[in-house]
């Protein structure tokens, strides 16, 4: 653990008008930690890693990153910080103006001043890595599968060795077959690499095998927390509900009947 | 009571407006200054605005002066002051109708392409993706932009008013039997320095507010597809209004002293 934990989350609150989406966030992702945030839509968890990564700004609480706290940087030093990210959005987001290989290499040619061949070159290493020939590398994003577009946007995210990856629901969307590969890919890069993950998802089976640690978020707080493997005897009524996947127990759905 | 408050609410909101619009202007001006400078960008941008939009201000241009010919003709007849037709062409086309018609129908053609595009980015996270790979973007997206239209509206209007003319002159020679070279001399015999640049100069500000209301109402643009076509609905009729304002103030400004 080397002492400073990598990303150490007290007390974020954010809210949008009346409604409070974060309550008090507290929770703490240690080096080459792989956590998977679980939670039903709409219960926050893309507004926590927003909040991490400076997109929103929270209303209270810190966020330390590497011990540095991080909800007030600006400018260039926010550019800095930002380097230490990968992040796969959940449509892929890929930039739709630009082909393939300059997605992956986008970070590498405007963040950091790479020159277009030699990121090039490292762009089609990239795409390799994620099982995507070289043959793609000039493609458009519109003309890829969904699939194919999540494997670039994951190329992306790695693409410029970030300490931290974010993954926003990386298997929304995918046929059983295909998340299950987006899901080896991510347990391999995250193995393999050694940085530290953030995932958020619903998905379970893509919970279990790409986390060391599972935390649950309901009503903006974090409700548990802990190891993969006691996911299934965490004597948490809410968490139970939810891996079961039941429309019965504490958690209500507002339906209308 | 009622009234009194949705009054009030209505204040509110177009004070809110105003002052993010103030801070989006100024972030967008900020990074004309402030290195790294996406030269390509801009050249690319100066390409989309400007000469892909030069078929469709030439062709109205063309029309205008044309049909400013033929009215200034007729009504001249009450009076029998036809002769000052060329005069008043060259007056109405470079001062006024130049700038305001090519404004006019850049605005429909450009402010609504950003908006799209900038509005489709912002609803499918690429906006975040940019943050993500430490690319400002305001920076990547908006100055370009504005930077473009600024450049070649200016330029625009120059083509416009001298096909404007033309379109004048044609109506002139080929239907009301006007001697073509005493038609030229007294165009350009009466037409001063003052004439043009003050056109030149309103066109470098309506070029302004189409860069800015396509960017703006994109970079603000709230949920899917419905969302981005309101955004660019906003644009274009925005857009259009302010130029009319514009127009009128600049006008004032340099004709009434």
């Amino acid at each position: 653990m080397n002492g400073v934990a990598k990303i150490e989350m007290k007390g974020v609150t954010k809210r949008f008008g009346p409604k409070i989406v974060l309550d008090g966030i507290d929770l703490t992702v240690h080096r080459a930690d792989s956590l998977v945030i679980i939670g039903g839509s709409g219960s926050g968890k893309s507004v926590t890693i927003k909040c991490v990564l400076g997109i929103l700004r929270p209303d209270a609480g810190s966020i330390k990153v590497d011990g540095d706290e991080v909800t007030r940087l600006n400018g260039a030093k926010r550019d800095a910080y930002l380097r230490k990210f990968g992040m796969l959005f959940q449509g892929g987001a890929l930039f739709d103006s630009l082909p393939v290989w300059e997605n992956v290499a986008f970070g590498l040619i405007q963040g950091r001043g790479v020159s277009r061949a030699h990121a090039h070159d490292i762009a089609v290493e990239k795409l390799a890595k994620v099982g995507l020939g070289a043959e793609v590398a000039n493609l458009s994003p519109a003309e890829l599968s969904g699939g194919m577009q999540k494997r670039v946007g994951l190329a992306r995210a790695i693409a410029a060795d970030p300490e931290i990856i974010f993954f926003d629901e990386p298997t929304t969307g995918l046929d059983p077959i295909m998340a299950d590969v987006i899901n080896d890919l991510i347990a391999s890069t995250v193995r393999d690499l050694g940085v530290t993950a953030v995932s958020i998802t619903h998905d379970m089976a893509s919970a279990r095998k790409i986390s060391n640690r599972i935390a649950m978020l309901y009503k903006g707080k974090i409700i548990w927390d802990g190891a993969t493997e006691d996911i299934d005897h965490s004597g948490n009524p809410h968490v139970d509900q939810f891996i079961r996947g039941s429309a019965e127990g504490p958690i209500k759905m507002e339906v209308r009947r | 009571m009622n009234v009194l408050a949705h009054v009030g609410r209505v204040f509110l909101a177009f004070l809110g407006v105003t002052g993010r619009l103030a801070i989006f202007t100024g972030d967008a001006l900020s990074h004309c200054l402030r290195p790294p400078i996406y030269w390509l960008l801009i050249l690319k941008q100066i390409l989309r605005i400007g000469y892909f939009s030069l078929p469709v201000v030439g062709l109205t241009a063309f029309f205008t002066g044309a049909v400013l010919c033929l009215q200034i003709y007729v009504g001249g007849n009450r009076y029998g002051a036809e002769s000052f037709v060329p005069q008043i062409v060259v007056l109405g086309i470079t001062r006024e109708l130049g700038p305001v018609i090519a404004g006019l129908m850049v605005a429909g053609r450009v402010a609504a392409a950003i908006a799209a595009e900038i509005g489709t980015m912002r609803v499918t996270e690429q906006i975040d993706a940019l943050t993500t790979l430490s690319t400002n973007p305001v920076k990547y997206l908006v100055t370009p932009r504005l930077i473009a239209a600024v450049v070649s509206m200016p330029i625009l209007v120059a083509i416009a008013d001298s096909i404007g003319v033309f379109g004048g002159y044609i109506v002139a020679v080929n239907s009301l039997n006007f001697n073509g070279a005493v038609y030229l001399k007294n165009t350009a015999n009466f037409v001063t320095q003052g004439d043009v640049t003050s056109g030149l100069v309103k066109a470098a500000v309506f070029g302004f507010i189409i860069a800015l209301m396509g960017c703006y109402n994109g970079f603000n643009s709230k949920g899917g597809a419905q969302g981005v076509g309101a955004a660019t609905t906003n644009a274009v009729v925005s857009a259009s209004i302010l130029i009319l304002g514009a127009n009128y103030i600049l006008t004032s400004v340099f004709f009434t002293k």
